[in-house]
């Protein structure tokens, strides 16, 4: 990133300086600039630029193009600081157009960086300049809004520092999840509509038949298979693209290439989680350390401790997690559908690496999955907790497996894979003090196995008016011939959701797909209605969990024409889209 | 009797109306050969084919089917045909289908072709066609195989395929009834999902106006697509 005039406050120049190596390399001009601005004290405006330019990586053991904002992988994080005026050039290097969408941000909708209806895209060869005041603070990030770029690399990091300072932690790190295909994307679309199971190589064989059997009995084995088979629809269809074409990167890394994140023990660190995948849902843990989640989609919650949280396509976790032991940790992320995992370690020394984790049994769907939303049944907030709670107790009850092994490691801290380095047997050694460690210091905080929404609680309370319409939206699909819609009806035959200013809609997604979709706003917050009243949290991401209903209220405080969609890169590109026009108010 | 100027303006009027590249809606192409074989039974060496290719949208394509088989030592084809439709996406799981059969060996014959395709509840995979002749004859087509998965790339597909004729064809040599019954085993693996070897076993009776004969055949091939 070349940097013009740029403010940088004491905060991100010490965030530079402390910076681990996963981070992206900074180089040293930008640190002395850096370190020159925090002296200077802060300046009202930032000057930022970006270039987009293929780069030829080499993650697969051949060399491959990606599209990249300043030859990274992924691109440079941007730190801004709330309250500041943005002016960022991007410049397109590429031979097709691009566009930079700034995800989760409120921004003049023209800056907002869809092509088609933001604004026309940023041609080959030529630059535009994005202008806008930055009115809020967390962890956020940027990607691609043009062809398939997103999943060719072009994404990065946005960070923005409150207006009001904040007691920093030790030490503050970007951790960007990410999936890195190995064929062309386009590829891969044109593939799943010729073959929509194509990348699925975990389906159920004549060998899972009689282990069912040996199981459940025959008689309910047989009726499984028949009420699949009646549906013609597979329960292990829980990634259509997945490991058998992914890598799992940590910040542009596989697990090879050994990430890491140093710390001293004792320190505080704070891991902003951000899952920048075209298509894969990851099931994030740290085995051996309790995470504080401090902030979902750069919003800040009362703390809640979790073991493990699993985090959804264009979401973003910020976590804080201590650890006191002299020993490397895993920070661990699995695919949702065990088809792989990406892997980085935090670690007090640069030469101790952790060792991976035993993979946890993934949770195949069930009947259950399916019922809800084909029932039609009535469908308050409360259904879908009732239903999510009932997906847990599933067939393939991966949360009791899981919270199993968690606790194993938490507190006997004998993790079974204590033998495969001189650094393991150190690792497994001083968990246990640690886990307690962490409990003793935060007893007020409540703590669960895995993050859950139900548990999700605003820091701030936000009350909202009483919603003035209600739209229900069926995310649908037709998975056989691989295409995603709202309503039945794919962007191309669809007209636009037309709101007023200044009201507050209520959509009610009714997820009537085996799929789960994180549904994506731009520009415009969505209140995930958990029953917590003006604690509800406030998203740009919601999960939507396969044959459940979330019901969110959205203030349409912003004028303008919005991508609305599921953030599944190929279910947005196969029609599960949907322009939200916010009209103003004449009346 | 079918005007067949008139049927063949029919379909290409559909295709244009319906398979143009409307904004948004992608086309694509998928060819696929599910079977490229040779099957003997001792006496007899055949090569056969079954090869498909659809291009259009999720709701219009273009369909082109072909099948045959040809005989190495005698250098004759014993069947070869090739099926132009229209095809249009009329629920989740099927697709109706509108067009013509010309059909080169062992006569060359001209039907008016309509039909479902797609996959049946328990993942029946269904080809079923009825084709009416110049003259007014009506014969159908079906086929039905299923795939049953030994393991992630190992897979049998045990697959049907019945011939039926309305009424005696005397043109034709058909036989009014089951013209022609198949019951075959494949066994494939996927080296890619594209490309898959197979090996198998064919039992095949045929019912003619001139003869009734029946034989069980070993077959090799590969399935192919891209």
């Amino acid at each position: 990133m070349r940097v013009n005039r740029r403010r940088m406050h004491r905060l991100s120049a010490s965030r530079y300086l402390l910076g681990g190596s996963a981070g992206k390399p900074v180089p040293n001009r930008i640190r002395c600039i850096g370190l020159v601005m925090a002296l200077a004290g802060q300046a009202l405006a930032g000057e930022y630029h970006l270039t987009i330019a293929e780069k030829r990586v080499d993650l697969i053991g051949q060399p491959q193009t990606a599209i990249l904002a300043d030859d990274g992988l992924p691109g440079p994080t941007l730190h801004w600081r709330e309250g500041e005026q943005v002016v960022l050039h991007v410049e397109n290097r590429l031979s097709e157009p691009t566009s930079i969408h700034w995800h989760g941000l409120e921004l003049p909708y023209r800056m907002d960086g869809v092509p088609g209806i933001s604004f026309e895209g940023i041609a080959p060869g030529s630059r535009f300049t994005y202008q806008f005041p930055v009115k809020q603070s967390g962890t956020y990030w940027y990607h691609g809004h043009s062809g398939m770029q997103e999943q060719q690399g072009l994404f990065g990091a946005l960070i923005i520092d409150p207006a009001q300072p904040q007691p920093p932690t030790d030490r503050d790190y970007v951790v960007i999840l990410s999936d890195w295909p190995q064929a062309d994307p386009y590829r891969t679309l044109a593939r799943l509509k010729k073959q929509s199971d194509y990348y699925n190589f975990q389906k159920r064989t004549l060998a899972d038949f009689f282990a069912d059997i040996e199981r459940l009995g025959f008689g309910e084995t047989v009726n499984n298979r028949l009420a699949w088979g009646a549906m013609r629809m597979d329960p292990t269809d829980l990634a259509d693209v997945n490991g058998s074409t992914y890598r799992f990167l940590i910040n542009g890394r596989t697990p090879q290439m050994q990430p890491h994140f140093l710390f001293n023990p004792g320190e505080r660190v704070r891991l902003r989680f951000i899952n920048a995948s075209a298509m894969t849902y990851f099931d994030v843990r740290i085995p051996g350390l309790a995470m504080q989640v401090v902030a979902a989609d750069g919003q800040n919650l009362q703390p809640l401790n979790v073991n493990a949280f699993r985090i959804a396509v264009a979401e973003t976790y910020d976590v804080v997690v201590q650890p006191n032991a002299e020993q490397a940790y895993s920070i661990f992320a699995e695919a949702m559908d065990r088809s792989g995992y990406a892997h980085a370690s935090l670690s007090p020394r640069a030469d101790w690496l952790a060792p991976v984790p035993p993979p946890t049994p993934r949770t195949l769907l069930t009947l259950a999955d399916m019922g809800g939303a084909h029932a039609g049944h009535a469908v308050q907030g409360d259904n879908y907790l009732e239903h999510a709670e009932h997906a847990e107790h599933a067939e393939h009850a991966e949360h009791a497996e899981h919270a199993e092994h968690a606790e194993h490691a938490e507190h006997d801290g004998h993790a079974p894979q204590a033998n495969e380095s001189p650094e393991a047997g150190r690792a497994t050694e001083h968990t246990a003090d640690a886990g307690h460690h962490h409990a003793a210091m935060s007893p007020e905080i409540p703590s669960y196995q895995t993050l859950d929404y139900r548990n999700l609680r605003a820091r701030t309370a936000t009350p909202l008016a009483k919603p003035d319409r209600e739209v229900e939206l069926r995310l649908t699909g037709d998975m056989r011939r691989y295409i995603w819609s709202f309503n039945d009806v794919k962007y191309a035959d669809a007209e636009p959701i037309r709101v007023k200013l200044g009201e507050v809609v209520r959509f009610r997604y009714v997820n009537q797909t085996m799929m789960n979709h994180p549904i994506h706003i731009h520009g415009l917050w969505q209140y995930l209605d958990i029953g917590a009243g003006a604690y509800n949290p406030k998203k740009h991401v919601i999960n939507v969990r396969p044959g459940t209903i979330a019901v969110v209220d959205v203030p349409a405080d912003a004028v303008g024409e919005w991508a609305f969609h599921c953030h599944l890169l190929y279910h947005m590109d196969t029609g599960m889209f949907r322009k939200l026009i916010v009209e103003p108010n004449h009346d | 009797m079918i005007d067949r100027r008139r049927a063949i303006a029919t379909i290409i009027g559909l295709l244009w109306l319906n398979c143009r590249a409307d904004d948004g809606h992608m086309l694509f192409n998928r060819f696929l050969a599910e079977r490229l074989e040779y099957e003997s039974n001792g006496g007899l060496h055949l090569a056969k084919w079954d090869i498909q290719n659809w291009f259009g949208n999720d709701d219009h394509k273009l369909w082109l089917k072909s099948e045959g088989d040809y005989s190495a030592d005698q250098d004759i084809f014993g069947r070869a045909d090739l099926q132009v439709l229209y095809s249009r996406n009329v629920d989740s799981f099927w697709d109706f289908q509108i067009g013509a059969r010309r059909a080169f060996e062992p006569e060359r014959t001209f039907d008016a072709v309509i039909g479902f395709q797609g996959l049946a509840p328990y993942f029946f995979e269904v080809d079923s066609a009825l084709f009416v002749t110049e003259k007014g004859n009506v014969l159908g087509r079906l086929t039905v195989s299923y795939e049953l998965l030994l393991s992630q790339r190992l897979i049998l597909q045990p697959r049907i395929g019945l011939n039926v004729a309305a009424e005696d064809l005397q043109s034709r040599g058909v036989k009014a009834g089951v013209t022609e019954f198949e019951a075959g085993l494949r066994l494939r693996y996927e080296i890619e999902r594209e490309f898959a070897p197979y090996l198998g076993v064919d039992y095949v009776e045929e019912q003619s106006l001139r003869e009734h004969q029946h034989s069980v055949r070993a077959v090799a091939g590969f399935r192919f697509w891209y």
